[in-house]
């Protein structure tokens, strides 16, 4: 039997080498962070593949997300804030501030704070989805964006929407889908209380279909296009559609 | 000894054995038919697998490294032994996050087609039943186990796999679901709800996922150690599907 055994494994000397032609390539794959090199944009169009599918399939309005109860609530210090700029960006005349609203529609809009705030409001208690893999519960309340997409009527061209902010040229592209979503909003209050700074004063897109790079703070205009907006991480690189 | 290694050659004559002089070639081992025991879509996903499994893995890390932590934000993490600790540069495939999650969400497409490919073939083919571990392979893997601590002295008799064996393939294919399930969960948690609660929430589920790759590897292991000790003859029957063993090709 071990005659047996040494005389297959002698047979089986030029397999192995042919099992050394596989696990090359994979194990260099594998090996040191490799980000793809000439690989790189066959990855990217994967990417927008996934996006598609992630659009076609996944994103319903009738699915909502779950809420959950305030006492659930992640503490406020330990819901990290991510700002490109330090310290946050910041309306120097709160009076002055307001939502451009335009692109590939039939009615423009200038929304001041007052009008947006006079508008049905939504409060919800939702878990937040980071793309590094955490997790936080707040309460956040806003209008819903529907009600301002459909105040602007967007053109039947309108296949997407840009969100820019007034902070150091972060941005965001989203489909009109996850944009008409009911829970997609956009929130002046968090947990009760006025947005501060660094969570997006003075209005921030809101949504618990999204992941948290595509929620654009400091909200200063929004433009409606045929044409799909990069965004500030997408661009670099990270899921466009980063629909959950 | 260098057969022709594609030509089946017939098996030997029960022929008694002369007594050769000593100074003659010892004669050759007796040889056992060359048979055909894996068909080339089962090698081929096997192979595949392999090389998208360690893509997964790599890539897998590369993404945990972004936050090395189970649990919500503001409550005690989940038990794990690389807690806060980030993997290193050479394990992992991407290089930075999105770099990692394009990987990841690349490789899962052929990872699943490959997967439900081989599981399609096992059904259609009816080799599922050469495979699955079912009840009746308790008290055989027993036995098996018995006889690999060396309580036992003969090799209990088996068909193409051993009851154990059953038992590793079996779990194997059972993990490779749960790890595309729990993956579209954490993909997509609100959209699939319904799956995240059944993995017992967003965060368990992270950390189900985490552990199957664990699971995977040590179930690499000790099979390729296993390929070499018990059935070397098994990684050619892999690789040209034609196998030259101790071991039935079918049950």
């Amino acid at each position: 039997m071990i005659d047996q055994a040494v005389t297959d494994l002698r047979l089986s000397r030029r397999d192995l080498f042919r099992l050394g032609l596989v696990a090359g390539p994979a194990s260099l794959a594998a090996s040191c962070g490799w980000q793809g090199g000439p690989l790189q944009p066959k990855l990217q169009a994967v990417s927008r593949f996934n996006d598609w599918v992630g659009e076609k399939l996944f994103v319903s309005n009738r699915r909502l997300a779950p809420q959950y109860p305030i006492s659930e609530r992640t503490p406020d210090e330990q819901f990290p804030v991510y700002s490109r700029t330090r310290p946050p960006a910041r309306v120097v005349v709160p009076e002055d501030w307001s939502l451009e609203v335009g692109g590939l529609v039939r009615n423009p809009q200038r929304l001041t704070m007052a009008m947006l705030q006079a508008m049905p409001r939504i409060t919800y208690t939702v878990k937040h989805h980071c793309v590094e893999g955490w997790t936080a519960i707040a309460t956040w309340t806003g209008v819903p964006l529907a009600t301002v997409i459909a105040l602007a009527q967007p053109t039947d061209e309108a296949r997407y929407l840009r969100f820019d902010t007034l902070d150091s040229g972060y941005y965001n592209g989203w489909d009109l889908t996850s944009a008409m979503h009911p829970q997609t909003i956009l929130a002046y209050a968090f947990n009760d209380g006025p947005l501060r700074p660094a969570r997006g004063e003075p209005l921030r897109v809101y949504s618990p279909i999204k992941l948290g790079y595509k929620m654009t703070k400091h909200l200063s205009r929004m433009t409606f296009t045929s044409e799909r907006p990069g965004g500030f991480w997408e661009d670099k690189g990270y899921p466009w559609l980063g629909g959950i | 000894m260098s057969e022709p290694r594609e030509e089946p050659l017939e098996a030997p004559e029960e022929s008694p054995e002369p007594e050769a002089p000593p100074e003659e070639e010892p004669p050759p081992p007796p040889l056992v038919p060359l048979v055909r025991r894996h068909h080339w879509l089962v090698r081929a996903t096997h192979w595949l697998n392999a090389v998208l499994l360690l893509g997964m893995i790599g890539s897998g890390l590369q993404i945990y490294n972004a936050f090395p932590h189970f649990g919500i934000r503001g409550e005690p993490y989940l038990p794990n032994p690389w807690d806060n600790t980030g993997f290193p540069l050479g394990i992992r495939l991407g290089g930075w996050l999105a770099g990692g999650l394009n990987w990841h969400f690349a490789l899962a497409w052929p990872f699943v087609i490959t997967g439900l490919a081989y599981l399609l073939y096992l059904g259609v083919s009816g080799e599922w039943r050469s495979i699955l571990f079912r009840a009746s392979d308790v008290p055989r893997a027993a036995q098996m186990q018995l006889y690999y601590l060396k309580l036992r002295k003969e090799h209990p008799p088996q068909g193409k796999h051993n009851a154990l064996q059953k038992g590793a393939y079996s779990f194997i294919f059972l993990l490779g679901v749960l790890s595309v399930l729990s993956g579209f969960a954490i993909y997509k948690p609100t959209q699939l709800s319904w799956l995240v609660a059944a993995f017992g929430g967003y965060e368990l589920t992270r950390y189900w996922h985490f552990w199957a790759v664990w699971l995977f590897v040590g179930f690499s292991i000790v099979h390729v150690l296993m390929v070499f000790l018990v059935d070397p003859a098994s990684l050619r029957a892999m690789i040209t599907g034609k196998y030259r063993g101790r071991f039935p090709s079918h049950d």
